[in-house]
């Protein structure tokens, strides 16, 4: 799709104002119901645009995302625009600098839109958590689209823009994608600068893609991966032109799949839909491989305590001085203002996590909750060093089920955490992973999109965006 | 592990969060069913493994120590972001 449309901006047959106009006039037409957006850039996005078109006339060269709308999800810092996380706390915030994935996108000429919602600091699978109202689902709009990067997915699946950046900690890209039908790409731990993002947990935390087809994914992660020296925890190991490995032939590849993620859970439609993938993958001549991953079942624990942990240390800084205003109420000492700055301007499970977090971190009890969860998560990482001495891929459902309506889980906050049960793993031992549309299965008289997703070893995002291209391209 | 409401008062303290007591109760239960569910990583041996740092195994990672300017753009949104000023100051409560 991007090569498309690079295309007919390069041939004259579309402008980049035309494509920044239609864009806006689709947000116009379909965002008051399904609320992708948190901020609209119209003014900036049209100079963008003007500029990419102007470098068009003069035949200079434009890059493959010169010119194409897109959207950010609202904790990537862009300067001089509001980024709010979705959260009260941050509702006046204006950043004072480029995110390093936006200063790139920038260079590259892409046409900012706007900033899509998220559940509060990415802390949720379905938007629910947003300070500002939950995100629908374009395909059944009673349904959640999930999230936390649920704007972003919204604004790609209902076409308001060509492709989104959103944020992956625990399956923030791929659960959204698989409920909404778009792709998603959570790369390598490392891979994509996390500097000017806001920070959710820290050792888990990805930037990535969200796009219509495999290959643009690759596109767009040539262009915002690398090593930064504003994060010190980006990997050195170089970008690649990771399009150029979406060559569509699988043959002798190995996929694994592991019985851990196939049991109680997983709703049955989407297994068969699933099982259905897994032969299609047999067809494209991939050996299937049946693999073990023993400690999958401490997965959601180990996650939901790190998480909390790193969650707690991060949001300290929304003190009520540097970040979030003063509240009507006069309070008399600091103390009076955290509480009063915090207790008001976070949400319900943001004061849950942090709590939390402060917990497992207290003296007397960082031994037998984040040092055994950091062990455990060792063994999990473990599990895929072994796996991936026999197989090149791991297949599994994105998600035990396909979107659920809203409201389904807010009340048991366990529940939801387990909805993040297949994607946790890959975000605990750093490896990339990326959700593929792979079926439909039908509720309620609605075709709901399945997301497969494929892992990969680490730093070989190239072998699983040609894996799932494979896939893509043959269905 | 139950955690009783003057527990959840004290964490809520520490994490210098203000709750009100239908919090209280609310967040006593699922902060505890969170803590009983958690106690599943006591099944797993973990005798000598060594916990997680860096996931990819990065490790000395450095950078020139030099100062960056900061555009005047900059450092007004930033002013601009906070809630109490005075002479280009951050103005806090006294600590003391």
């Amino acid at each position: 799709m991007i090569k498309d449309l690079h295309n007919k901006l390069v041939s004259g047959e579309l402008s980049a104002v035309e494509l920044a106009k239609k864009s806006f006039g689709t947000i116009e037409q379909k965002d008051e119901e399904l609320h992708a957006f948190l901020t609209v850039m119209e003014e900036s996005a049209l100079r963008q645009a003007e500029a990419v078109d102007a470098k068009i006339k003069k035949s200079e060269k434009i890059d493959l995302l010169a010119g194409l709308p897109c959207a950010l999800k609202d904790n990537m810092c862009v300067t001089g625009v509001k980024t709010t996380a979705a959260s009260k706390i941050l509702e006046n915030y204006v950043a004072p600098y480029d995110a390093t994935v936006v200063s790139r996108i920038k260079e590259n000429d892409a046409v900012i839109v706007g900033k899509t919602n998220l559940d509060e600091f990415a802390c949720g699978g379905s938007t629910e958590n947003s300070a500002y109202g939950p995100s629908k689902n374009p395909i059944d709009t009673t349904r959640v689209p999930g999230g936390s990067s649920g704007g972003s997915v919204v604004a790609v699946a209902s076409d308001e823009v060509v492709w989104a950046l959103g944020t992956d900690t625990g399956g923030s890209i791929r659960q959204p994608s698989s409920f909404c039908g778009t792709v998603g790409l959570k790369p390598t731990y490392g891979r994509v600068s996390r500097y000017g993002v806001i920070a959710m947990g820290s050792s888990l935390d990805q930037v990535g893609p969200i796009t219509k087809t495999v290959e643009d994914a690759a596109i767009v992660l040539s262009r915002i991966s690398g090593r930064d020296e504003l994060d010190a925890t980006s990997a050195h190991s170089g970008n690649k032109p990771y399009e150029d490995y979406c060559v569509g032939e699988l043959k002798g590849a190995k996929i694994g799949i592991p019985k851990e993620y196939l049991g109680e859970g997983l709703d049955d439609d989407v297994k068969a839909v699933f099982m259905q993938a897994v032969e299609k993958y047999k067809e494209l001549g991939a050996e299937i491989v049946d693999v073990s991953l023993p400690h999958t079942e401490y997965a959601i624990a180990t996650y939901y305590i790190i998480m909390p942990s790193e969650l707690s240390s991060n949001l300290a800084r929304y003190d009520g001085i540097r970040y979030g205003g003063a509240e009507d109420v006069e309070p008399q000492t600091v103390l009076e203002q955290y509480l009063d700055t915090r207790g008001k301007g976070f949400g319900p499970e943001i004061k849950r996590r942090v709590m939390l977090g402060t917990y497992a971190l207290s003296a007397g009890y960082y031994d037998a909750y984040y040092k055994k969860a950091q062990k455990v998560r060792a063994l999990i990482k473990k599990d895929f060093e072994d796996v991936f001495e026999k197989v090149d891929y791991v297949f599994t459902p994105t998600a035990p089920e396909a979107a659920f309506k809203f409201g389904a889980k807010v009340d048991d906050p366990i529940k939801m955490y387990l909805s993040d049960i297949y994607t946790v793993t890959a975000n605990l031992a750093g490896i990339p992973a990326i959700s593929i549309p792979i079926g439909t299965v039908d509720i309620e008289g609605k075709n709901l999109p399945v997301g497969g997703q494929l892992m990969g070893k680490w730093f070989d995002e190239e072998g699983i965006l040609n894996a799932g291209h494979t896939f893509e391209i043959n269905s | 592990m139950e955690l009783t409401k003057d527990d959840v008062r004290d964490i809520a303290t520490l994490a210098r969060v203000g709750i009100t007591d239908e919090e209280v109760v609310l967040y006593q239960k699922d902060m505890s069913s969170a803590l009983k569910y958690f106690d599943k990583l006591q099944e797993v041996d973990t005798e000598g493994v060594e916990e997680i740092g860096h996931i990819t195994g990065v490790t000395d990672v450095y950078r020139s120590d030099k100062m960056q300017e900061m555009s005047d753009d900059g450092k007004k949104i930033i002013m601009d972001n906070i809630a109490d000023t005075r002479d280009g100051y951050i103005k806090v409560k006294s600590v003391l």
